[in-house]
Order: structure tokens, then C-alpha cells, then sequence
């Protein structure tokens, strides 16, 4: 572990190097080569819209209008997702039951289920969470069924021989925890996949708050400054969201697992 | 009093041709408390398939096996097993590993953490108490199996060629250690291995088997005392013994 902290120090020495330059760049050819902010606004004019945003409050009201979104989709998914890769794990008849169902429904895109998320849901944060949820459900599915596919027989034969002979016992303390990674990973998986199905929901019109819609909003007011705040503030967002897996998840809850990844 | 009988053990698998492999026939034997008995043959001799129709895991096709009076049809915490890949569970620290049975029958964790401490000190792995298995080598990883096994004071110990994986001298360390458990705790142990060496230094009494179909050719007692030198005339007399024995009599046929 100790080297690996140190790999990263300086692997974040370069990189914070990586985007000073990329910066620099980008300013130069938007002031000296470009010289048209609706083709290339510059880091300073993102900038500068981006202390306007902030001031006034409509960026903050946008994150959260985003957030309530992808929290009602993800939060969805996982509630559905993970009994449903559960059960379907656990026993091979209602994998055959279920199996078929899902493998029709996963490829139909997300976004094709948007104008159907309207007539249901209206123009609601329901409307755009539900397309996040078709987004996220199958990831989770899929891994949390996965994870108890490839459940080893022996951690089950050990646990029966210890006693752990019911199958509530066994999926809670054996075949769960052995999952767990395969689990985490498909969260991890919805969670990218949620986040760019929640902007292409916002922007199709599903809402009238969220950092998709209003991207698509300055868009139209040709204020590329903002279009570009607004694309920045999501890809942090998607950022923080894999630093929490991979810094907080992985550490706290698959520390176990440090001899097989590290 | 602990006793085993096993009657007439019959077990067979259809093969893809469809011809059918008999991989246990009519197999029958006694183990008496507090017995340390070992299961001796090739690979592919049934051995396994015994050990775990005695554990419950498989159903013979015909046959009994009665432990302490009672039929066995599914496992049973009265049989403590030892598998010979690891079996630890590896999201749990060493001690909630040794915990796991007693935490299941609702055991208090002061308790049951009690019990498992007594465990950890038997197997001597007092600083690995709160280590991932991971953590540990090989041949800890099969000390924590063996006080896991333990916990719920089992009347037989099964063991699968547990020292199998590990190198010779770890090996024999665990074997020694195994024979200390032992004199402590008298469980009746049925350990089955495919080396002469370790059958002659463990056992009170060697079970030889032969494949295709697995039956049981020989019993053959260990009149050694313990602690076993292997380096002893006495020892190397034994082995020859076993071993020819087995080339004579147990030659497949």
C-alpha cells in the first residue's frame, strides 16, 4: 500500500502539470487562433460565466434539480436491480423465467423509452429519473447476477458445514459478501451509465431544471461560455462519483479484497 | 460416545457414453471415539466422495452411515469438515472466520469471540486475530480451518487432504500441530491423504482404498507410539509395509 500512495503523489504532480498546460493551450488558441467565442470560448470567459452562475444561483439549482434526478433513477435501479440479480442468481428456474424478459428489454436504449417517460410521468424529476433507472437497472442486474453465479461451491458447502443451511442465511452471509465486488462494480457501471442517460434526458425536454436542460438552454442563447461551464460541472460530477467508489467503496467495504486487486 | 458406522456405502455417476461408473462400492467400516483414522488411495479412488457422504454434502445411493446413534441425511454441525482447496471466507477477519458457526446460533459476539480466542490460542495464531486471510500464508489459512471446524465441538473431524496444497516442511509442521489439537480436544478424525508418509505419521489406523470401483482392501493399524520419529527404523518399517501391502493386495484390477 505504501507505494502505492507514493505512485499516486506523483502521478497527481503530473497530472495537475497535464491541465495547467492543456489550459494554457486552449486559452492560446482561443484568444490568437480562434478569436470567436462562439466557436471557442476561452478558459477566462468559462470562467468569468462561471462567478456569474454561481452568483446567482442557477448553477447551484441546476446540481440539485440533477442530483434529485439521478438519485430517484439510481436509487430505483438498486432497489429493483439488486433482488432481481439476486434472485435470478440464486435459482437457475427463475433465472430461465427472467432471463429471456430482460435480455429483450436491455438493448432498447434508454432514451428511446423518453418520450414514453413523458406520457407516463409528465414533466417531472420522475420523467427524467425513470429514464436514469432504465439506464442503471441492467448493469446492477446483470452484476449482482453474475456475482452469485460465481459464488465458489466451497464457501457454500463450508458455511452449511458450519450450519448456514437456510437459503436467507446463506445469501446473507455467504453468497452476498462473495458478490459484493461483482455488485460494486455494476453500481459503479450504473452510475456512469445514469449520469449519461441524465443529461441527454434533461436536455431531450424531460425537465424544466438540471445541468443537462440548461446546457441546452444556453445553447440556444448561443452563450457558449456557459455551455461549457455547464459541461465541466458534469464531468466533475461523473468524476466524484468514481472517486467515491474508488477511494471510499473499495477501501472501507472490499478491504478483504486487497490481496486479489492491489 | 462418539461412534461411526458406515454400511455398505454405494455410489455411482452415469458416464456421457452411457455406461455407468461405479465410484463407491459397498464400503463399509467402523470409527471409533476418539480414533485418528486415514482414508489412503490414489486420486480418483472415491475418497472424496466418502468423506462428503459422511459430511452430508452428497447422498449415497444406497448404503448408511450412522454417527452417534443417528442417520446421517444432510449435513449436521456434529461433523466438522476441512476442505483441501481454502475455504476460509475471505471478507472475514481470522477470528469472525473461527466465529462464523456460533454467530449463526446467536451466539453474544463477547461470547462467541471467547470461544473462538480459545480456538485462535489452539492453533497458535494469537497475532493473526484480526487479519484478513489474505493475509496469511498457505498453512495459517488451514490452522484457522481446522479451529472453524472446531468451534462447534463436532464429534468427527473430516479432513479432505487439507495439507495437501502446502510444501513439505509447512506440511509436516501442520501434522505435528494436528496431532497436539488432537490430544487436546480427542475429537475422532478421519483425514484422508494420498501420501503413505503422512498416513503412517498421523494415524492410529490406515484404510487403504482402490479405485474403479473404490473399495476398502486393507485396515491396517499403527501399533507406533506417539510422537512418531519419521526418520526411525520402526517408521520406515511400517511404510514399507503399507506399500507393499498396497503393491500385493490393492492393485487395481
Amino acid at each position: 500500500m505504501g507505494r502505492h500512495t507514493e505512485e499516486n503523489g506523483r502521478n497527481w504532480w503530473l497530472g495537475a502539470l497535464a491541465i495547467v498546460v492543456a489550459l494554457i493551450f486552449w486559452q492560446f488558441v482561443a484568444v490568437f487562433v480562434i478569436n470567436d467565442e462562439f466557436i471557442l470560448p476561452s478558459p477566462t470567459d468559462t470562467f468569468s460565466a462561471f462567478i456569474g452562475l454561481l452568483g446567482d444561483g442557477t448553477l447551484l439549482l441546476d446540481i440539485e434539480a440533477s442530483l434529485i434526478h439521478f438519485a430517484i433513477g439510481l436509487g430505483l435501479a438498486l432497489l429493483v436491480g439488486i433482488p432481481i440479480g439476486i434472485i435470478m442468481g440464486w435459482s437457475r428456474r427463475i433465472e430461465s423465467l427472467v432471463d429471456p424478459l430482460i435480455e429483450i428489454l436491455r438493448p432498447i436504449p434508454p432514451l428511446a423509452w423518453i418520450p414514453f417517460a413523458i406520457i407516463w410521468f409528465g414533466l417531472t424529476a420522475f420523467s427524467a429519473g425513470f429514464i436514469i433507472f432504465v439506464g442503471a437497472v441492467f448493469p446492477i442486474i446483470i452484476n449482482t447476477y453474475s456475482g452469485f453465479r460465481g459464488v465458489p461451491r466451497v464457501f457454500v458447502e463450508a458455511a452449511k458445514m458450519l450450519g448456514c443451511t437456510k437459503d436467507r442465511d446463506l445469501i446473507r452471509y455467504i453468497a452476498f459478501p462473495a458478490a459484493l465486488p461483482s455488485v460494486a462494480a455494476g453500481i459503479r457501471i450504473a452510475t456512469g451509465v445514469g449520469w449519461m442517460c441524465l443529461v441527454a434526458a434533461e436536455l431531450f425536454g424531460v425537465s424544466n431544471f438540471g445541468l443537462g436542460q440548461k446546457l441546452w438552454f444556453f445553447y440556444n442563447l448561443h452563450q457558449m461560455d456557459s455551455v461549457v461551464v455547464y459541461m465541466i460541472i458534469l464531468g466533475l460530477i461523473g468524476l466524484a462519483f468514481d472517486m467515491i467508489f474508488r477511494y471510499y467503496v473499495d477501501r472501507h467495504f472490499l478491504k478483504w479484497r486487497m490481496g486479489e486487486v492491489a | 460416545m462418539a461412534n461411526l458406522e458406515i454400511r455398505d456405502l454405494t455410489q455411482s455417476f452415469p458416464r456421457d457414453d452411457g455406461s455407468i461408473l461405479t465410484v463407491l462400492d459397498r464400503v463399509s467400516f467402523d470409527v471409533k471415539e476418539k480414533e485418528f483414522v486415514c482414508i489412503l488411495g490414489a486420486s480418483g479412488c472415491g475418497k472424496t466422495t466418502l468423506l462428503r457422504m459422511i459430511a452430508g454434502l452428497d447422498t449415497a445411493e444406497s448404503g448408511t452411515i450412522v454417527l452417534d446413534g443417528e442417520k446421517i441425511t444432510g449435513t449436521d454441525p456434529k461433523v466438522g469438515f476441512v476442505f483441501q482447496e481454502y475455504s476460509l471466507f475471505p471478507w472475514r477477519t481470522v477470528i469472525d472466520n473461527i466465529a462464523f458457526g456460533l454467530e449463526l446460533r446467536g451466539v453474544s459476539e463477547e461470547d462467541r469471540y471467547m470461544v473462538a480466542e480459545w480456538f485462535i490460542d489452539l492453533v497458535n495464531l494469537e497475532q493473526f486475530r484480526d487479519s484478513y486471510p489474505f493475509e496469511l500464508s498457505g498453512g495459517m489459512r488451514q490452522r484457522v480451518a481446522v479451529a472453524r471446524a472446531l468451534t462447534l465441538d463436532p464429534s468427527v473431524l473430516l479432513m479432505d487432504e487439507p495439507f495437501g496444497a502446502l510444501d513439505a516442511q509447512t506440511r509436516n509442521m501442520l501434522q505435528k500441530e494436528l496431532l497436539q489439537i488432537w490430544e487436546k480436544t480427542k475429537k475422532m478424525i478421519i483425514f484422508i491423504t494420498h501420501s503413505v508418509d503422512e498416513a503412517v505419521y498421523l494415524a492410529d489406523r490406515i484404510i487403504v482404498m482402490t479405485p474403479c470401483p473404490g473399495r476398502i482392501c486393507q485396515n491396517f493399524e499403527v501399533p507406533l507410539p506417539r510422537p512418531r520419529d519419521r526418520t526411525s527404523v520402526e517408521f520406515a518399517q511400517i511404510r514399507r509395509k503399507v506399500l507393499d501391502l498396497i503393491n500385493q493386495n490393492c492393485v487395481i484390477q
